[in-house]
């Protein structure tokens, strides 16, 4: 157990420190290949947590498939990957009280224990449960997220067509 | 039966009763199969690069590296790579140095991952994980990113359009890969990788092998041509086309740097062979017989392990066979063909496939 609270808090920072790099860096693609690490990172902590296909979901979907094309959206515009970006726009007073109200909720439920996170009880294996979930129970959000897709799809092909 | 798996567990509970806490023995396993890997990555890497060498040769009517180590140049791979060793070590002095020295360690570190899951012999896998295939899937399209970050950091132009052309490749290619993956997947009722391998038992009409090539030769065909892609392989290989990119993503880096990009891609090859052979060949079954002196399970598992090699080196040989006798494709005409033929044609198959298999279940 402590050492998997080793392997927890190592994780931890390292995953944070991306997220920073993401943050805080000035050069964007710098800041692109930092999310992938996050992402790695999140995925190792879904690993940790038996949720072993979620954590292979998140490697396939978000870093081989996302900031992959993020990337290639970067390096398409010349003038953003020389560029320095700004770090602080107007909105950080506004970003900054919203960010201070996620923190005191999370260490308030992180203190009380809130029982929704409590969690059911571990599952033998996830991947068969998620499948019959997500085509039974939950069809109709699973489906509705589709469409949401498809139309931002549709969306960007109109956008991208109009030049 | 003895399985890898149960081999290090009895190591476990030895040390266990000696008093040593488990981290010890965990981390003596861990770098156990990581070395065994690693120099099964460097052997096989240099043999496949002497293999090519040859094979390419013999296909224009050449004969090849002949002369180091004398029998038809076997040594020419050791030499090379003692070269690559020697070399000076360039970074060039406007890159990005951190991702440019990042790039080379993701790009092998994702390949490395994958060996995790391979079945090589019955019982013989390192971690046979319930989502075994989708880990590999997951983990190997890690080295599109690392290819990226080694074209972007290297601030060549060159480097910058094969990285962007390998992106392009790999994401639309990814997407028919994964697809054709489900057919065997659903017929089998499981995404581990040992467990897929035992799927494939029994005999189908009675002579046929029970291997999934047979009910889904079109799935095995759109993994074969999507793996090609993956790997960067010829006709698929704009990201790194010599003639008219240089070389592509690795223009920029030489010696031992340059060295690891060549290694992971010829143990990406290994790892598609070996996904393709698991899912559709049959993984390491195939004939075998009692071997005098071994017990029967010995020398059916040193039987499979040879079998298991030969599919994988077979399909490898099919890779450079096609790299060289056909041409390179054009971007567009790279992205039609994923999307346009591959893409319906693997979902055509899982409708197919699915309706099937919930109408003979």
């Amino acid at each position: 157990m402590t050492i998997q609270l080793g392997i927890f808090y190592i994780l931890a920072v390292f995953t944070v420190w991306a997220a920073a790099v993401v943050v805080l860096g000035k050069n964007i693609v710098r800041a692109a290949v930092a999310l992938i690490f996050t992402f790695c990172g999140m995925a190792a902590l879904y690993v940790l947590l038996d949720a072993e296909f979620l954590a292979a979901v998140q490697v396939l979907i978000y870093v081989g498939g996302i900031t992959i094309l993020l990337l290639f959206a970067i390096m398409l515009t010349s003038r953003i990957s020389s560029a320095t970006a700004r770090v602080i726009n107007d909105q950080v007073v506004l970003s900054a009280i919203a960010a201070a109200g996620i923190l005191v909720g999370l260490i308030y439920a992180a203190m009380r224990g809130i029982p929704a996170l409590s969690g059911p009880p571990r599952l033998p294996e996830t991947t068969p449960f998620l499948g019959r979930a997500l085509l039974t129970t939950y069809a109709l959000p699973f489906e509705v997220a589709s469409i949401l897709l498809l139309a931002g799809m549709v969306g960007a092909i109109i956008l991208a067509r109009k030049e | 039966m003895i399985t890898f798996a149960r081999l290090s567990e009895q190591f476990y509970a030895l040390t266990a009763q000696w008093g040593i806490p488990w981290i010890v023995p965990t981390l003596v396993v861990m770098g156990i199969v990581v070395g065994v890997i690693v120099a099964y990555i460097a052997v096989a890497a240099m043999f496949l690069i002497w293999w090519e060498r040859k094979i390419s040769a013999h296909i224009q009517v050449r004969f090849g590296p002949m002369r180091v180590g004398g029998w038809h140049g076997w040594a020419q791979s050791i030499a090379d790579g003692i070269k690559l060793l020697l070399k000076e070590d360039i970074i060039p002095a406007r890159a990005d140095k951190v991702v440019f020295v990042l790039a080379p360690m993701v790009v092998f570190a994702a390949s490395l991952a994958t060996y995790v899951t391979i079945p090589w012999a019955p019982g013989l896998i390192v971690k046979d994980l319930n989502i075994g295939l989708l880990y590999m899937v997951a983990i190997s399209s890690l080295t599109v990113v690392g290819i990226v970050m080694a074209g972007w950091s290297s601030n060549n132009k060159y480097a910058t359009l094969g990285a962007m052309r390998s992106a392009a490749q790999a994401v639309s290619y990814e997407v028919p890969l994964v697809l054709s993956l489900l057919g065997p997947v659903m017929l089998a009722g499981t995404m581990s990788m040992g467990q897929l391998v035992e799927a494939q038992g029994g005999t189908w009409f009675g002579f046929l092998p029970g291997w999934f090539v047979f009910p889904q030769a079109v799935a095995f065909l759109v993994y074969f041509v999507c793996a090609l892609a993956e790997c960067n392989r010829l006709p698929f290989d704009i990201p790194e086309a010599e003639s008219e990119l240089v070389a592509g993503f690795h223009v920029e880096y030489s010696g031992m740097r340059f060295a690891i990009f060549f290694l992971a891609e010829y143990a990406n090859m290994v790892v598609v062979a070996a996904i393709a052979t698991t899912l559709f060949l049959g993984g390491w079954r195939g004939p075998w017989l009692p071997i005098p002196g071994l017990p029967a399970e010995v020398s059916r598992g040193l039987f499979s392990l040879v079998w298991f090699q030969v599919k994988v080196y077979f399909l490898i040989f099919v890779m450079m066979w096609l790299r060289w006798t056909l041409n390179r494709l054009r971007v567009d005409q790279l992205m039609d063909f994923a999307w346009k033929i591959l893409l319906p044609i693997a979902f055509a198959n899982l409708i197919i496939t699915g309706l099937v298999v919930t109408i003979w279940k």
